[in-house]
């Protein structure tokens, strides 16, 4: 009896392992991963109310019938407390919208990219775009293991009212920091409002856009990048970044902002902006098509250097997507995302959609655009950035709660008078290394 | 089985002793039926309560992302807590809270239910009672954004100021740090108000009316009635009240979410909102479960004499 019992277990032991693992064969080792020709269903999670990466889904889809997509959406600040349980849960994401991804990757929840890098050819694209998706084995961004790609690369500075700037005289936009402050002064005079910003807790304070800005003028950007990343030893509270934050002191006390700033969210912000309140918005090419919406009435340019001819620097980040580690069809995803970068529908609709640069390799065309657009002109200050290697990630991204806990707080506080530019970069660096050192 | 071999050996020797077996065993009987009643709504709050209650404070002793491994840390997360100043600060503000979510709404909520129960009475009064009870009924999330666009700057309450010449005192209400904690308290009266009145208004009308007019005769006023009768008959519908509203107040998420999400600063940041984020945004189960616990603890510490005033029978 027993005897029998112990052959039949080995027996469906030997057939589940003949049937689990597959067979080498040369042919595969060559083989780009791909999507293959048999029926596939992308299990995805993309983000309410950004319509890019439905737009390449259903372009992905139309290209390669075979594939078909279960796509469940969120809010980005469901997805940031939602993610670890997707990723860990039953039926893992084949592909997610990732809000962060230092402590996924470090759990072991992301899967690693190196191999489909290797294959693609990902590691020959620009440094900027693929080292911020780079994780190392101590934790730190910026180098190390490939965990996730962008669908895109967004691009943060400086929109303006063309109608209202050429009230206060401006035809061209500012060259050095001493004349941005020159426009704002005479804005103010105007009786403008200078910058519409938000600042609301719902969204998050918006004056980290101005803040990192001016961070990147002052100085290099990359002891911020090295803060953003989590070097060890990087610090926030340097001597340039606190003339930064004594320049934006400046503005608050000089009324540049709306006053009302720490009631105001993203989305109001912005369409009291398009409803013309406000000569200037800092802010992100994801918004060009809401700008481009009333064509030749907006305009764009980088955060002017502290002198004339210094290179100017901007926030930009991937639209980070990743694969789970338990992915059922980490292959085709693999294959999407280089799709996104490399194929020339994808790129257009990025482009037209997105507002972004679509990224990929630099020999590649980049996809025509209307050329009175907002987005001609982002996507052409994208290049100088580019030339100039001074992007940077957002100071909001450096830990998961930093936007939450420390920024917004005391960014909150130095509006209302309650907090100076020293103590709100000591603050900020006291939370910083409170949640590190969990 | 005891029980049993009794009733086999003396059922005819004793038969008062029978008798009594018999009638332990109907209530034994109608013990079981209760407690097969009870089960399903016993299982729910075991698997939905007391499960989880007993596990967050199991993991409030560890350190734990959620996903990894645990590690004992013993009370060092009860220890942060108390570090923590932002932290400490969310309990004030949640005892500040109490003030607007529970002592107004009860006081107001007494005057106008005695008001109602004098003069409004028929269709009018019914009215009355669904408009203060209509914010219970509505989903708090779309009151919360029509009440940041009511308390914004340029929303409805400064127009109505201004228009009234006190353009001077205007502000972006939700975003002030003086006046966010009492605009957000404004809202839990709006919401808490009509609840209270309700079930004041519901007590009052079982009170005997023999009493009014024994005090009328006696030559009481209104105010008179209100503190010498209503008040204290009405202890235990108060104590209702109080317990809720309280518990409310210091346990308060929704409102204080929708409305302000802590901000500005950490001006109106409540423990509620502190373990959302410590718990979802931070990935720190072990030191939110920690403040949770001791929330827990906080509203047991004040809602119990409450429940205990309320319950005395002598005045």
């Amino acid at each position: 009896m027993s005897t029998t019992r112990k052959f039949i277990c080995t027996v469906a032991l030997l057939a589940i392992l003949l049937v689990a693992v597959p067979m080498p064969s040369p042919s595969t080792a060559q083989e780009v991963p791909n999507c293959g020709t048999e029926p596939i269903t992308l299990n995805a999670y993309f983000e309410t109310g950004f319509d890019l990466p439905f737009k390449l889904a259903e372009e992905f889809s139309k290209q390669y019938p075979n594939v078909t997509w279960d796509i469940k959406q969120d809010q980005f600040t469901n997805l940031i407390n939602s993610t670890p349980r997707l990723l860990s849960g039953d039926n893992p994401p084949d592909l997610i919208r990732l809000p962060t991804m230092v402590s996924f990757a470090k759990q072991g929840l992301l899967k690693n990219l190196d191999e489909y890098a290797a294959a693609f050819g990902w590691n020959e694209w620009p440094v900027p775009q693929i080292n911020q998706n780079r994780v190392a084995e101590d934790g730190t961004r910026g180098s190390g293991s490939l965990y996730a790609m962008g669908l895109n690369y967004s691009l943060t500075g400086i929109f303006y009212n063309k109608e209202l700037a050429a009230q206060i005289g401006m035809t061209e936009p500012p060259k050095t920091l001493a004349e941005f402050d020159e426009v704002l002064a005479r804005a103010k005079e105007a009786g403008l409002l200078p910058i519409m910003m938000w600042g609301s807790a719902k969204s998050g304070m918006g004056l980290a856009f101005p803040l990192q800005n001016l961070m990147a003028a002052y100085g290099p950007v990359e002891p911020i990048n090295d803060w953003i990343f989590q070097k060890p030893g990087a610090t926030i509270d340097t001597p340039t970044n606190l003339l930064a934050a004594q320049h934006l002191q400046r503005w608050i006390e000089s009324g540049y902002f709306p006053p009302d700033i720490n009631a105001i969210e993203y989305t109001d912000a912005n369409a009291r902006f398009v409803e013309g309140e406000g000569v200037f918005i800092f802010n992100g090419d994801w918004e060009n098509a809401r700008y481009d919406t009333k064509p030749g009435k907006f305009g764009f340019f980088l955060m002017p250097p502290l002198e004339a001819g210094g290179s100017p620097a901007a926030m930009s980040a991937p639209l980070t997507f990743g694969i789970a580690a338990r992915a059922k069809h980490a292959d085709c995803a693999a294959f999407f995302l280089n799709w996104v970068a490399t194929d020339e529908a994808a790129r257009q609709i990025n482009v037209t959609v997105g507002g972004s640069n679509p990224g990929g390799p630099s020999g590649l065309p980049m996809p025509s655009v209307p050329p009175d657009s907002v987005t001609n002109e982002t996507l052409a200050a994208g290049v100088v950035i580019g030339e100039a290697g001074t992007a940077m990630d957002f100071i909001a991204n450096a830990t998961s709660a930093i936007f939450a806990q420390g920024w917004t707080p005391e960014l909150q506080k130095m509006v209302a008078g309650k907090q100076d530019a020293a103590g709100l970069l000591k603050a900020v660096q006291a939370e910083y290394e409170r949640q590190l050192a969990e | 089985m005891v029980t049993m071999m009794m009733r086999s050996d003396d059922r005819s020797a004793a038969p008062a002793f029978s008798r009594w077996i018999a009638l332990g065993r109907v209530i034994r009987r109608e013990t079981l039926i209760g407690w097969l009643f009870v089960l399903p709504a016993l299982t729910m709050y075991a698997v939905f309560v007391l499960l989880p209650f007993l596990l967050s404070v199991r993991y409030s002793f560890y350190r734990w992302d959620g996903i990894g491994p645990m590690t004992w840390v013993g009370l060092k997360n009860y220890r942060t807590v108390l570090e923590v100043p932002n932290l400490l600060e969310t309990i004030y503000n949640a005892f500040r809270l109490v003030a607007y979510f529970s002592f107004i709404p009860v006081t107001l909520g007494l005057v106008v239910a005695s008001v109602m129960y004098r003069v409004a009475t028929g269709s009018f009064g019914a009215a009355a009672r669904t408009v203060l009870f209509l914010p219970q009924v509505i989903p708090l999330v779309a009151a919360g954004i029509i009440w940041g666009w009511l308390l914004a700057l340029p929303g409805l309450i400064n127009e109505i100021l201004r228009a009234v010449g006190l353009g001077s005192v205007t502000r972006a209400w939700l975003g002030d740090f003086d006046w966010a904690l009492p605009s957000v308290g404004l809202i839990g009266i709006w919401v808490l108000l009509g609840f209270c009145t309700v079930l004041l208004w519901t007590g009052m009308t079982k009170l005997d009316p023999a009493l009014y007019e024994s005090a009328r005769i006696d030559g009481a006023g209104w105010f008179t009635e209100f503190i010498k009768i209503t008040v204290p008959l009405l202890r235990h519908e108060i104590g209702v009240c109080l317990t809720v509203t309280v518990t409310a107040a210091l346990a308060a998420f929704d409102i204080v979410y929708v409305a302000t999400a802590g901000g500005p600063g950490n001006a109106t940041a409540v423990p509620g909102i502190q373990i959302y984020i410590l718990a979802f945004t931070q990935q720190r189960i072990g030191l939110a479960s920690a403040l949770a616990v001791m929330l827990m603890v906080l509203v047991l510490v004040v809602i119990l004499p409450i429940q205990r005033l309320s319950r005395e029978t002598t005045l």
